[in-house]
């Protein structure tokens, strides 16, 4: 999409809009999201170590129900109206890890359920995490086809 | 052609000003616990207001709007002549359905959030031309539906930019009649779409601002009227930035306005209290303060003569996606008791 030119009115107007906006706290939304995004890794360590020692399992296999009592907590928080609040708050720090995954699909799943099962919750439900997929796909393919051609991969 | 009730560039007077006789105003929750409450007819308990899904609260809502207008003004639905709505979801479902509902003959309108005053001029117009005897104009926004539409879903934990705006819930109605006890609308300024480079849908004050400025400035200059003529002069939903944007663009024209300056977008929530960022948005914000609250001064004789401006944001979510600029509109009505 061709972005249009600002005639020099416009231009003009867009400078004094910039002086009005005021701009996110960078700071602190950085630390907010530093310390939530710290809590959650370590809430899923705690799951991960706990899933080894009772179901006897080695570090790396450990992480799969790690992750899907992740997923479980922050598709539970969604449904119980208090993600997006808590959200606001720890902003990256919540979106960032698989939670924040967990919480695309199942709010646009709540908010399209009233369009039916088919053409609402299922086509819907990748309306935000659809990008992520696509890319996520993507980026590995590429990353796999180096992996292969280049010597020493 | 003669055009005797048309004055200067942009602006139409009226020979026999219509009067709004009665209004009816249903606000969400939220809404209910801003500084305005009072003024309110109804305050909703929940944001579903007995309905499964919120485009079915946001109709409901504006069918009790409009039943209360009727009803305070004792009157039928059979014995009005028009019903003139508009609002923001596609194709104005709730302005439709809640037509369906009432039977009435009907005229969907769009402006966006400046569709309150497109409805006040319109009808204005039609009833000064002596076509209607009563008309019923009204508007609705739902927080929900708005946000599903434009943005994200309910539910999505996003972080709020600082300059964005809360969608106000609510649906307000008016009755305006070629005769009757009121606060009447004298004069109206339709406005031009105004394109400004705006791109940012988070911050529509800031785009709806030059319009604003753009119609204030016509209305004076084609009634030679001066700010100091109103006790009110009221923006309709641009919140802190555009408020502040919009104000110091008519002091480039050389038009200042003082402490009669006001925005219903800084009005209806209480900014300390209630983390709305910039103020209130969509269409109930204008309409919600000019049936609710300008209606009651205006009855109480606190107010005499206010220019109520209200704004839109013309984009959809497509033209967004695809790079355009946000066009946006005010139309200003002046209403003297």
């Amino acid at each position: 999409m061709p972005a249009k030119k600002l005639n020099p009115k416009q231009a003009a107007y867009q400078k004094k809009v910039k002086k009005y906006e005021p701009k996110p706290n960078a700071l602190r939304n950085a630390f907010f999201a530093f310390v939530s995004g710290g809590v959650v890794c370590l809430l899923g360590q705690a799951l991960t170590d706990f899933f080894g020692a009772v179901m006897d399992l080695p570090p790396e296999k450990a992480a799969n129900p790690a992750v899907a009592s992740m997923i479980f907590i922050g598709a539970l928080l969604t449904a119980l109206g208090l993600f997006d609040r808590i959200a606001k708050f720890a902003g990256a720090g919540l979106a960032v890890p698989v939670t924040g995954f967990a919480n695309s699909m199942v709010s646009a799943a709540l908010e399209f359920r009233e369009e039916g099962l088919i053409l609402g919750v299922g086509a819907k439900l990748f309306s935000l995490a659809g990008s992520v997929i696509t890319f996520g796909v993507v980026t590995a393919f590429i990353v796999g086809l180096l992996h292969a051609i280049l010597p020493g991969g | 052609m003669k055009m005797g009730k048309k004055t200067g560039e942009q602006t139409f007077q009226f020979a026999n000003p219509p009067v709004i006789i009665a209004t009816g105003t249903v606000a969400g929750p939220f809404e209910g616990q801003g500084p305005l409450a009072e003024e309110f007819d109804l305050v909703l308990g929940d944001l579903h207001n007995g309905e499964n899904s919120f485009e079915r609260a946001e109709r409901s809502m504006l069918v009790q709007a409009c039943r209360l207008a009727l009803d305070h003004a004792s009157r039928g639905s059979a014995e009005v002549d028009l019903f003139l709505a508009g609002d923001l979801l596609n194709q104005i479902i709730s302005s439709s359905f809640t037509a369906a509902t009432l039977s009435i003959p009907y005229l969907g309108i769009y402006g966006a959030c400046s569709t309150v005053a497109e409805g006040l001029t319109l009808a204005s117009m039609i009833l000064d031309g002596g076509f209607a005897g009563a008309i019923l104009v009204a508007t609705s926004s739902h927080n929900a539906t708005a946000e599903r539409q434009y943005r994200y879903p309910t539910e999505y934990g996003g972080q709020r930019r600082p300059y964005q705006q809360w969608t106000v819930t609510g649906a307000a109605a008016a009755l305006l009649g070629y005769t009757g006890h009121g606060p009447r609308v004298t004069a109206a300024t339709v406005g031009k779409v105004v394109d400004m480079g705006c791109k940012d849908p988070l911050n529509l004050g800031a785009a709806m601002a030059p319009a604003a400025a753009e119609t204030i400035a016509c209305h004076f200059q084609d009634t030679g009227w001066d700010p100091d003529s109103f006790d009110l002069i009221l923006t309709g939903d641009l919140g802190e930035i555009g408020f502040k944007l919009c104000r110091e663009l008519l002091a480039e024209k050389d038009i200042h306005l003082g402490e009669n300056f006001s925005d219903c977008g800084l009005l209806i929530y209480d900014r300390e209290k209630q983390d709305v960022h910039a103020g209130a948005s969509g269409c109930a914000t204008a309409g919600l303060v000019a049936f609710g609250r300008l209606f009651r001064q205006f009855q109480r004789g606190e107010l005499t003569r206010v220019l109520l401006v209200a704004t839109g944001a013309l984009h959809s979510p497509t033209s967004f996606l695809q790079g355009e600029n946000i066009p946006c509109i005010a139309h200003a009505v002046r209403i003297e008791a």
